[in-house]
């Protein structure tokens, strides 16, 4: 006879609030199977476990089942406590009292009942519930980090600096991501480049890291410890192993009108490039889509005049599989596309721009050196307005999230401005200002009172050109809504923050759940940031959510520090939660009767066929075996099986069944 | 007077989806009506249909079946067995006479907690609207189980 | 093809130029506009200022009698009339408690408010039928013109879901379609001062300037508008509006029907164009023959 235990968790007022705990407790104790059940403020607490751990010797519990929270939050917590106390903590189990039912529902009786018929459901569970063994599987120590951005960069030195070999896979040509675009970095002021460039060079030289650029991940597939990761590295076109990158090909090419994306299409590049000229690695590649000779045939301009003989113009791309333990993904951000704001007229109206382009007119290194040139004809600007929330917070139009990082870059620019352009009004237009941060306040209050940067806040209705000139129509709602309406020579819009348009795709590759504006989602929102519901895939940066360097940064570090500590376990546990094929004695063996339907429902080639022969060595049955390393248990082989020859461990037949007769 | 009926609603859901769904409808502290009972599987390609029988000859009124959206599967493919099976049973159940209106199968996200509520709010309030469902607990009542 | 007609006040008044318009167009191309039977008034401006309850019962009584008389779509050229019938049946769809007060106010079965006839604009409407419309161009419109919204057609955008709620282009697209240029220009949903017109002629004189001076500058021929209250502005404020520009301007303004009407050849006669208060001059063709897509 079962000996089951029933902990009802207050959860302070979460659960005791609306569920009668106590009339809990005392239904459980009805239940058939159960011999002790209690009521308690905190079970996750230390006193808490104590009460179970100490239950369960006491009353030689062979079963628990803790009615708190969501399993997803505590199962852990209470399993291990059942293991101390002496029993398999597969033996326990949770009903979720409290996001299922009284966080739901409303104070009564009703929602009473339905506690008590959560912790019958798991009362039923927990008595068919066999100890299991956790699986030991091997860990393959090597991180795969996606993306080449400072998230990346930061995720792959820590990694490797804890002594583990990386691979970091970059899309683009180079390294760098937005933060090489960057002119300035608030609050400091200081260079963006000047303190990227560093971090940028030692993952080229780091023995631990290998780099592929121009490269993109292509599936993945296994589990924590044990991925293997499809990539394709796109076809530079060019022997990146000759190239010294000298740069003559880049100068000779006759191609040379394409708009150039480092410059956000501010200046132009030739078909062979290397985006920015502190690019790593430093070699070009050629763009077939704009190449003469992959038009015409003909040219072949770069082979002739390179120095080393590197260019291959039949370079093919290579798929490559690569064993990995951990996935670091830090594939970053993209604004949004400033056609989206017709009433700004941009598409339309050269000299209203978002903040990106900016920053590389900002930028020193940038098409027009650091000055300060509007798009249309070069000129000076006199007067730029800034408009903060371009699409942020805008539910009807744009997104309705804050993008966090706009505040601040939209202060450094008008900062920047008055600094380039003396003389130069700034105006900027803006709903909130957002600046909670290390410095960050200050850092705007002294773009208005010592840089006399023109704060109005209000929101700018539309833009429209008129004799050379942008005029900005908007309101003042400090000053009683006035309509003011400013003649200005540039625009700078602050475009929302989004994921990457490709961001859906890639999470269904890795499995990564997301939300519905595509970015990733961490495991818990507090206490598990930097991880993914997908055990062995981590988050860092700003493909999880809008985010500025410094947190982007901590991010990057913390899912590396995850990483190490997967490594740095000899081998790794998993939970036993798998298929099984029953065997019985001969002349049985199984009652698999070798349809195989299983197999080629299995998601994840778990099953293999198993001869059993006699002793002369004839063959006398083929059934199916489950792979105990391959299997993840999803179950669905076992509703294939026509003789309900497998079952699920944790989810078995019998197990749901005996919950569905209580219903 | 009798008392008004109160339908029974059993759930089938996936543990990396709907549950956690469900989970971020708690989080977010959105209401729903207290009929659903949630039968938590690692996911919807667990499901055997037989299961849903069972809690009809057990005494629901309504079933929903929900796991990951398609393509979103934490483990690839099993929402799109559960589907395939779900299209293949769907006529042999309403052949048989079961109620096809009383099975609701949907798609619930992790990061999608107000459609769980909003989901078991609907099905409550048509399942009671369509009234209790007899038939087929009558017929395990007399041993046909 | 059949579809309700609701003409509304202004087009049996001050626009009766685009009713006869709207009518010539439909019967060129071979559509039986069938009046909504007995139709009131839409609320307008009045009704929503005054007491909401009524400024939905009203449009819901006009798509109840329309739905009644059998019609699934209902064209409602006037602008504001078509915001009245659109915001009324949005409220019904979407607030049960109002839907139940209104069937209490028109004295109607609960369920009568169901399926509602669609609302459909002019613009929305000749969109639906490009090739009919293609089809049956004798002249082409070859002349440059600047489209002009407005705000009725186009707001609030989550109810009137036009194309672009702040850059529409879909009345752009049938000029362009009937062989007109449509120019690129900043005040397409601007504010005409609207009601204003009878009120104060000076603010409808300021706003309707702006947008004049804008479309002259960039121009235009001709500004081409869809809704009643726009074309009164425009037209017959054209004093107040000239007292204001730097270059008084006689551009006449025309709705997107009598755009249309030319360019399928009907007569003036039949397309109101002697309606105007500024003539309708429009210089000869302008643009090169250019094929029609």
């Amino acid at each position: 006879m079962a000996r089951v235990g029933v902990f009802v968790c207050h959860c302070g007022e979460n659960i005791a609030g609306t569920v009668d705990v106590a009339a809990v407790a005392k239904a459980a104790l009805d239940m058939p199977g159960v011999v002790h059940a209690v009521d308690y403020k905190y079970m996750c607490s230390d006193p808490g476990q104590t009460l179970l751990k100490d239950a369960i010797k006491e009353k030689k519990l062979d079963g628990v089942v803790v009615a708190a929270c969501s399993p997803r939050m505590h199962e852990p917590t209470f399993r291990r406590a059942a293991e101390e106390a002496g029993i398999n903590p597969f033996l326990c189990e949770m009903a979720n009292l409290r996001e299922h039912c009284s966080w739901v529902h409303d104070k009564g009786a009703a929602t009473t009942e339905k506690a008590i018929d959560l912790v019958r459901l798991q009362v039923e569970k927990v008595k068919r519930d066999r100890p299991l063994q956790p699986i030991r599987v091997p860990i393959t120590k090597k991180a795969l980090v996606l993306g080449g951005g400072i998230a990346g960069i930061q995720a792959a030195l820590d990694i490797a600096n804890s002594g583990n070999p990386v691979l970091l896979v970059e899309k683009s040509p180079s390294i760098g991501g937005h933060m090489s675009q960057l002119s300035e970095t608030f609050p400091t002021l200081d260079c963006s480049q000047c303190i990227l460039t560093p971090r940028m060079v030692e993952v080229a030289r780091h023995p631990l890291i290998t780099l592929y650029t121009y490269s993109e991940l292509e599936k993945l597939d296994g589990f924590i410890g044990n991925f293997k990761a499809t990539i394709r590295r796109k076809a530079r076109k060019i022997d990146e192993k000759l190239c010294n990158g000298c740069g003559v090909c880049q100068q000779k090419c006759p191609v040379k009108k394409i708009p150039d994306e480092f410059n956000e299409g501010l200046s132009f590049r030739p078909a062979i490039y290397v985006p920015f000229p502190q690019a790593v690695p430093n070699k070009p590649v050629i763009d077939v889509k704009n190449c003469t000779y992959y038009k015409t045939g003909k040219c072949k301009a770069c082979e002739k005049l390179c120095p080393t003989k590197a260019i291959r113009f039949d370079q093919e791309d290579i798929v490559e599989v690569h064993d990995v333990g951990a996935v670091v993904l830090a594939t970053g951000f993209k604004t949004m596309p400033v056609g989206n704001f017709s009433e700004y007229g941009y598409g339309k109206l050269k000299d209203v721009i978002d903040g990106m382009k900016f920053e590389r007119l900002a930028s020193a290194s940038g098409p027009t050196g650091g000055a300060i040139r509007r798009p249309s004809d070069g000129k000076e600007p006199q007067h730029v307005v800034f408009i903060a929330c371009a699409g942020s917070r805008d539910r009807l139009k744009g997104v309705p999230y804050c993008s966090k990082v706009c505040c601040m870059y939209t202060a450094k620019h008008a900062m920047l401005y008055r600094h380039k352009v003396h003389g130069g009004q700034a105006t900027v237009f803006y709903m909130d200002i957002r600046s909670a941060g290390k410095n960050y306040d200050e850092f705007v209050r002294r773009a208005i009172e010592e840089d006399g940067v023109k704060y109005v806040r209000g929101r700018v209705s539309r833009v429209y050109e008129e004799d050379g000139q942008l005029v900005v129509k908007g309101a003042d709602t400090l000053l009683g809504a006035e309509p003011v309406e400013i003649r200005a020579d540039m625009v700078v819009l602050a475009t929302a923050v989004q994921a990457q348009n490709d961001a859906e795709e890639l999470a269904q590759k890795l499995h990564v759940s997301y939300d519905p504006y595509k970015f990733f989602a961490e495991a818990h929102p507090k206490l598990r940031p930097v991880e993914t519901n997908t055990a062995g895939v981590f988050l860092a940066g700003a493909c999880q959510a809008p985010r500025d360097i410094p947190e982007t940064v901590a991010q990057a570090s913390g899912a590396a520090v995850k990483v190490a500590g997967l490594f740095s376990q000899p081998t790794l546990t998993r939970e036993p939660i798998i298929a099984v094929v029953d065997r019985q004695p001969p002349p049985v063996f199984s009652s698999c009767v070798g349809c195989f339907l299983c197999k080629s429902a299995c998601p994840y080639q778990a099953i293999e066929e198993e001869v059993i022969k006699n002793r002369n060595g004839d063959v006398l049955k083929v059934v199916a075996k489950v792979n105990p390393g391959l299997c993840q248990g999803c179950g669905t082989c076992v509703s294939t099986c026509r003789t309900k020859a497998i079952d699920l461990e944790g989810f078995s037949n019998e197990q749901v069944f005996a919950e569905l007769m209580c219903i | 007077m009798a008392e008004p009926f109160e339908p029974k609603i059993t759930a089938f859901v996936c543990n990396w989806c709907t549950y956690a769904g469900a989970d971020l409808t708690g989080t977010s502290r959105i209401k729903y009506q207290p009929n659903v009972r949630v039968i938590r599987l690692p996911c919807t390609g667990r499901i055997d249909f037989m299961m849903v029988l069972k809690a009809f000859t057990r005494g629901s009124d309504g079933v929903i079946i929900s796991g990951c959206h398609p393509n979103d599967c934490h483990y690839t493919s099993g929402n799109y067995h559960a589907r395939r099976r779900w299209m293949v049973f769907r006529d042999l159940l309403e052949f048989v006479g079961i109620d096809l209106e009383r099975i609701i199968f949907s798609w619930v996200s992790a990061a999608e907690g107000a459609k769980w509520a909003d989901l078991v709010n609907e099905v409550t309030s048509k399942v009671r609207a369509l009234g209790p469902y007899r038939e087929l607990r009558q017929l395990a009542a007399v041993g046909i189980d | 093809m059949r579809v309700g007609y609701y003409p509304g006040c202004s087009l049996t008044g001050t626009s009766r130029e685009f009713d006869e318009s709207v009518r010539s167009v439909a019967r060129a191309l071979e559509i039986d506009l069938a009046e909504v039977p007995e139709w009131n008034c839409c609320g307008s401006s009045p009704a929503h200022m005054i007491d909401t309850t009524m400024s939905i019962a009203l449009p819901a009584n006009v798509l109840l009698k329309a739905k009644r008389a059998g019609l699934a779509e209902v064209l409602t050229p006037c602008a504001a009339c078509y915001s009245r019938l659109l915001m009324g049946k949005h409220e019904i769809e979407t607030k049960p408690a109002t839907r139940a007060q209104v069937e209490r106010v028109l004295g109607c079965p609960p369920g009568s408010l169901d399926e509602l006839p669609k609302v459909l604009n002019v613009i929305e409407f000749l969109a639906q039928i490009p090739e009919t419309i293609a089809a049956k161009v004798t002249s082409k419109f070859e002349h440059t013109v600047a489209c002009y919204y407005g705000c009725l057609l186009v707001r609030p955008p989550k109810v009137t879901r036009f194309d672009r709620t702040e850059d529409p282009v879909e009345m752009d697209k049938l000029v362009a379609l009937v062989g007109g240029k449509t120019i690129d220009w900043s005040f397409k949903t601007e504010c005409c001062g609207a009601s204003f017109s009878i009120s104060r002629t000076s603010v409808v004189g300021r706003l309707s300037s702006k947008i004049m001076q804008d479309a002259t500058r960039r121009h235009a021929e001709a500004i081409v508008v869809s809704c009643p209250m726009c074309h009164s502005n425009l037209d017959l404020r054209r004093r107040e509006i000239n007292r204001r520009m730097e270059k008084p301007t006689l551009i006449p303004v025309l709705f997107i029907t009598q755009v249309i009407g030319l360019a399928l050849g009907l007569s003036e006669k039949r397309l109101g164009l002697k309606r105007h208060f500024v003539p309708v001059k429009l210089p000869a063709k302008t643009l090169p023959a250019q094929v029609v897509s």
